[in-house]
């Protein structure tokens, strides 16, 4: 197939010429009660790559994602069938013996809307570190440090750590919450529709953002913003009804996409 | 640019224009008459209120001396006073609130952060709320006999204030599930996602941000205890006190002192009904001024209550 006529601009984030694999999905199920959410994934995701799920509404994408960090546990009568294997160490992180506050502690997420808890900006970073008993001032100051510097929020709250984080503006309170996410030195940190909630400006800050940290950290994103998805990633899968029907490096996805689904869900004639 | 010139049609009277008008009148008027029913009907409450309060300080007024609050009941109305009585109700409350804030917190609590969905917790739900509906006195008579005799209690300021401690219960548990299930779950969420644990979300997060709905929900259920008397009388308390228990302080350590817990009692509602039911006007004058007393410690807890959850809600923003 040719090039797709969209308005999606090209992506632009290269594609590493030898990417490491950071988690292998092979054969995921996922159930809400005798609901299936998701079928039969498989899926690679690059290290120190951003990857993008994009899809329409209830196609799964923020289910896979939440799949990484456990947060369907919270919830009752939920199931997952098979593998979601993590590496170095090659653990399945969906296994039933594994506890989710381990995962958790691996692999940190961003909320659609800014979530900051209602207490001091220092201690909203600090939050993740003091759950695993991190007490020493000194470490505690460093680390909060250079979360806030990785969330390019440290220039403007340096002075006002001491503020309620929920003071913030509503970008501000994003960066606050990325830095939370990366002050426990995650290994992956998910993105669930990171910039729905705020303007222009302040999602082409947090947009910026990720593609800086992507040379730290693997990330994954899930966006309903196609034209976000080609800006921020190098990967994308592109996910219908539960399944994942493409998945590729974005330029490829988005300018020879090999699937009848992904061409007519990119030139806007569903979803 | 180019430039519109556009017309503008006056007329005078259009058809359909009247017809609304007089339309709108007249639905409007429901809206008075609604207004004023539902003014009526909020009157009724406070007015009766004011005008039961009113009555009291007319009668009772002239007892509140100094004096009224540092003497022991007496045969002579003229020199009753209520020492042993608000001693006593302050020391109960200070049992009831001790035993029955933190069963009634923990368990609200675990209800709503721990309890799997299942029939037995629907079954414990659905208790919890029909025994905030349980006549008080049925509280007396299960303290009669869990309390005063079969755990030994006797009747104690200890028995009362487990008594009231039950009673106030539900009313805890209720209004600490509405405080706790008003932390929006995006924060669990977040607290979740940097890795704690449900202990620690509970700790840092759920409970001091529900503070504010509990404080008031626990100043509200005291307030009632309070004015409790149907109860406490079942299970024994004195009408007639002319001692006061052990101080619960002491200059000599421990300095905590337990013997109180063990000692007779009365309480002010009590002790305003043993002079109610006094032939006498003057008995009659002591009841009203603790009447008084009463009524005011109540509003003061519950104007407390109010005030408190403005204060700290304003700090609890998401």
């Amino acid at each position: 197939m040719s090039a797709v006529a969209t308005s999606v601009p090209i992506a632009t984030q290269s594609v590493n010429a030898d990417p490491k694999v950071k988690s292998r999905i092979r054969g995921l199920n996922f159930f809400y009660g005798h609901l299936q959410a998701l079928k039969n994934i498989d899926m690679d995701i690059y290290e120190h790559a951003v990857t993008a799920l994009i899809g329409p509404s209830g196609c799964g994408k923020s289910t896979l994602l939440r799949c990484f960090n456990r947060m369907h546990d919270l919830k009752p009568d939920t199931r997952y069938e098979g593998e979601i294997r993590l590496y170095p160490d090659d653990v399945n992180i969906v296994s039933s013996d594994i506890d989710p506050i381990e995962v958790r502690m691996r692999i940190s997420m961003v909320f659609q809307k800014p979530n900051p808890f209602p207490k001091s900006i220092y201690e909203n970073v600090a939050y993740g570190l003091r759950v695993r008993g991190v007490k020493a001032r000194s470490e505690l100051d460093g680390r909060v440090e250079a979360a806030l510097r990785g969330a390019a929020l440290w220039d403007e709250v340096k002075d006002r750590l001491e503020e309620p984080g929920t003071a913030l503006s509503g970008g501000q309170q994003q960066r606050l919450c990325i830095a939370r996410a990366l002050a426990t030195d995650p290994e992956i940190v998910l993105f669930d529709e990171p910039t729905s909630a705020l303007d222009p400006i302040a999602t082409a800050s947090i947009e910026d953002l990720i593609i800086s940290m992507a040379g730290s950290v693997t990330i994954l994103i899930v966006t309903h913003n196609m034209q976000q998805a080609a800006r921020v990633s190098s990967y994308t899968a592109f996910m219908y009804l539960g399944e994942l029907v493409e998945y590729g490096p974005t330029t490829e996805l988005f300018t020879r996409p090999r699937q009848q689904r992904t061409s007519d869900y990119l030139t806007g004639r569903f979803g | 640019m180019a430039s519109i010139s556009p017309s503008i049609a006056v007329e005078a009277a259009v058809p359909g224009v009247a017809e609304i008008r007089s339309n709108v009148v007249r639905r409007r008027r429901w809206d008075i008459v609604f207004a004023v029913v539902g003014f009526l009907a909020t009157s009724v409450g406070v007015v009766t209120l004011l005008a039961l309060f009113v009555d009291l300080v007319m009668d009772g007024y002239h007892r509140l001396t100094p004096d009224f609050f540092l003497s022991f009941p007496s045969r002579r109305a003229a020199e009753a006073g209520i020492l042993s009585a608000w001693v006593g109700t302050c020391l109960v409350m200070m049992v009831t609130a001790a035993i029955g804030v933190p069963l009634a917190v923990s368990a609200g609590i675990y209800l709503e952060e721990y309890a799997p969905r299942n029939w037995l917790t629907t079954l414990i739900e659905i208790n919890v709320s029909n025994l905030a509906a349980v006549p008080s006195i049925v509280y007396g008579l299960l303290a009669l006999g869990l309390f005063v005799y079969a755990l030994g209690f006797g009747q104690s300021i200890l028995s009362a204030g487990l008594t009231l401690a039950l009673m106030i219960m539900p009313v805890v548990v209720v209004a600490t599930r509405e405080a706790v299930r008003a932390v929006p779950h995006t924060i669990r969420e977040a607290a979740y996602a940097v890795g704690a644990t449900r202990w620690q979300v509970t700790r840092d997060h759920v409970l001091p941000y529900s503070i504010p709905g509990i404080a008031t929900g626990v100043i509200i259920g005291l307030a009632r205890a309070i004015g409790e008397t149907a109860p406490l009388i079942t299970i024994g308390a004195l009408t007639f006190i002319a001692y006061l228990p052990d101080p619960p302080i002491s200059t000599t350590p421990p300095f905590v002192r337990f013997d109180w817990l063990w000692s007779g009692f009365t309480v002010l509602p009590i002790q305003m009904f043993n002079w109610v039911s006094r032939p006498g006007t003057a008995f009659h004058a002591n009841a009203a001024a603790a009447g008084i007393v009463i009524v005011v410690l109540t509003l003061v807890m519950n104007g407390f209550a109010i005030y408190l959850r403005y204060r700290l809600r304003k700090r609890i923003t998401w």
